[in-house]
């Protein structure tokens, strides 16, 4: 029976690592996903999980510790933020290399500088070609579930999994959620049994060992071809997922898309926002809709690009920008995606919402404003815009 | 769907105050959303928390900028604050002041929507003996906006102050008592 | 994914260090003066290919050229002068 309850982003991961009831927990506090450690450390000392959990000195050893302990058989979470990220990027590469299956929690925050403490998406975008599985939440439901079904993911496809959810927007509103009974995630999640891990008596291996010209390629030839497997394996676990809670997750999530002419694709907390928008333009008669990746990594291409085909103006956004004088990461990849599948429909690009800058439905509206002037004119006058931002 | 901004400076508890109102609308059955907005946290500093109250799932996650009702937490940012920027017309306003009615309908200029005080400070001075206006307020609201009738209030905040002061029964009375004055002693309209 | 590659690089077999012929690298090479040998076996523990053969009651045999890299260590730390290292090429 689910448990019906009100609880903040960070308080709903926090219990989503509880019944999950790693081996190991490594954590270096930082703003906004900090309640994470402060609240799993109070059940590890109250006795409430056997967790080990290791306080480190910094973000990279935080994620190094991670990676000693799941080479040597355990289950391994983690949870950080922003700079934090940023700071564990060099073993979040040797964590994917190695292909152990880490849970790393990020609640997204901008990255510096300027300093400042709000969401964007910036950190996870910046480690989108580490080889980590990334989920993205759209709010603490999305964000506890995920936390639970990564578990299993990344364990059958042997590759670490970061999941992502809006700094503070998620991680401390307080809203309602049904939680899983905590037998329930236990039997869904089930016992971790690693072939091989370091620990086993029964056996001496070494993990981590140099590859020259003769072998390199074909180690990270195989990171890659995990990545291509994981989207099946991510199927897979949702699909025992919604057996048991009824809650259905697939690679993406489309609202109002099948019929739509104008339509964007958008990551996290916003896209709920731009449903209440969508809702107000069907009122109206127009036909908007969107599209919500929750895999980014891997990046479901084909699929995505194939629900996109009707459109006849589409807008990719970005809570992220890529100072590459073109555009946002999100849209790089899609607009590329569609190249290849010879889809030829007006897209435009909007980077939006950096350093917390809030995102109104009214905003969202603009856009599909935007996009209702290029599907009648067929003429798109620049291709990335910013939303909101003073010039 | 309600949608209440609570205007305080920080560490007078706006934002408990915003999640109480969350759990106590949560345990009649409700969608709720409280959050606060996060500035620089300083004390004193005036400082926003939300709250969205549906009878469906609430998707939208953007700060609240046409509430149906505001929350002043303290009257002395009449005047340093926009207080009553995009509140509904039809919407109202909850002071908390130990002023005349008269004199606070004024000082917030021509609003034509319903004006509402309480003592909040007072209630909790004279209950607790301490200047905790929170519970105080979240009376007053529930009483102004019905999201549930005083039968509904009462118990429901007896249950979670027996969860948050199972270490203190002795605050659980005080506390009671002053829901149950703000809830009557709330003016205006 | 091809057999030869286990999974990400891990070495799942032990002792396989036997199949890599370090004395491929070599240049010089170690001659034992069994004259001047007092069988002390200091150059067996110095010996990082562990490839200084003997016997069980610690009687030098010579060296294991396969796996010899002509470091000189051996040659080095002998007491005796008992070991003298010679060009490869």
């Amino acid at each position: 029976m689910a448990i019906r309850e009100r609880l903040s982003g960070n308080e709903a991961v926090a219990t989503a690592m509880k019944q999950i009831n790693p081996d190991v927990v490594a954590a270096y506090p930082i703003t906004p996903s900090t309640e994470i450690p402060q609240y799993f450390s109070n059940f590890v000392a109250n006795g409430t999980v056997s967790t080990e959990f290791i306080p480190v000195e910094s973000e990279h050893s935080a994620m190094s510790a991670c990676i000693g302990a799941s080479a040597a058989g355990g289950r391994v979470m983690t949870a950080t933020s922003s700079q934090g990220l940023a700071y564990m990027w060099e073993m979040l590469n040797i964590a994917a290399g190695m292909r152990l299956p880490i849970i790393l929690i990020d609640a997204n925050r901008a990255i510096s500088a300027p300093i400042n403490i709000h969401n964007d998406h910036s950190d996870s975008m910046g480690a989108r070609d580490t080889g980590f599985i990334q989920l993205y939440c759209e709010n603490n439901q999305e964000a506890y579930d995920n936390t639970i079904m990564a578990v299993k993911i990344a364990e059958r496809a042997k590759l670490p999994v970061m999941v992502c959810y809006d700094g503070f927007i998620t991680s401390h509103s307080v809203e309602n959620i049904l939680l899983m009974e905590d037998e329930e995630v236990k039997n869904f999640i089930g016992e971790y049994t690693p072939e091989e891990y370091l620990l086993n008596p029964d056996r001496n291996i070494s993990m981590g060992p140099l590859a020259l010209q003769d072998s390199f390629f074909e180690f990270r030839k195989q990171l890659a071809d995990a990545m291509v497997e994981s989207k099946e394996i991510i199927k897979e676990v949702s699909s025992e997922f919604a057996k048991v809670t009824g809650r259905n997750y697939g690679l993406y999530e489309k609202y109002m898309l099948d019929d739509a002419e104008v339509g964007i694709v958008i990551l996290n907390s916003s896209a709920g926002t731009a449903k209440d928008t969508v809702d107000e333009l069907r009122a109206k008669g127009v036909k908007a809709g969107l599209l919500k990746p929750r895999a980014f990594r891997p990046l479901p291409y084909v699929e995505i690009t194939n629900e996109l085909k009707n459109l006849k103006a589409l807008a990719i956004m970005d809570k992220a920008d890529s100072i590459n004088a073109y555009s946002g990461p999100l849209f790089s990849e899609i607009t590329s995606a569609m190249y290849t599948a010879k889809l030829d429909i007006p897209t435009i690009n909007y980077v939006y919402g950096l350093g917390g800058r809030d995102v109104k439905t009214d905003d969202i509206l603009t856009v599909y404003e935007k996009l209702l002037q290029i599907a009648s004119s067929g003429k798109i006058d620049q291709v990335k815009h910013y939303l909101n931002v003073e010039e | 769907m309600i949608e209440i901004r609570w205007h305080g400076r920080g560490g007078q508890g706006a934002k408990t105050a915003s999640l109480l109102l969350a759990d106590a609308a949560f345990n009649t059955g409700k969608f709720i959303q409280g959050f606060p907005e996060y500035g620089p946290e300083r004390m004193g500093a005036p400082m926003t928390a939300y709250n969205r109250i549906s009878e469906t799932e609430i998707r939208i996650h953007s700060n609240v900028y046409e509430p149906d009702y505001v929350v002043v937490v303290d009257d002395s940012l009449i005047g340093a604050v926009d207080l009553l920027k995009g509140l509904k017309e039809g919407g109202a306003v909850l002071v908390n002041t130990a002023e005349n009615i008269e004199k606070i309908r004024e000082k917030l200029g021509n609003f034509k929507g319903r004006v509402y005080t309480i003592d909040a400070s007072k209630i909790s001075n004279e209950c607790l003996k301490a200047n905790y206006p929170n519970t105080s307020l979240l009376a007053a609201i529930v009483n102004i906006t019905k999201i549930m009738n005083k039968e509904d209030l009462l118990e429901n905040m007896l249950e979670s102050f027996k969860h948050k002061f199972s270490r203190k029964p002795e605050v659980i009375e005080p506390n009671m008592q002053a829901i149950k004055r703000a809830y009557d002693e709330v003016i205006g309209g | 994914m091809s057999k030869k590659f286990s999974l990400a690089g891990m070495i799942t077999k032990d002792g396989n260090s036997l199949d890599l012929k370090t004395g491929d690298w070599r240049i010089r090479y170690p001659v034992h003066l069994k004259e001047k040998c007092k069988h002390c076996m200091l150059c067996v523990v110095y010996c990082p290919e562990d490839c200084i053969r003997h016997t069980e009651d610690a009687k030098l045999l010579g060296m294991d050229l396969q796996y010899c890299k002509g470091c000189g260590v051996c040659a080095k730390v002998c007491p005796f002068d008992a070991i003298e290292m010679k060009s490869d090429v």
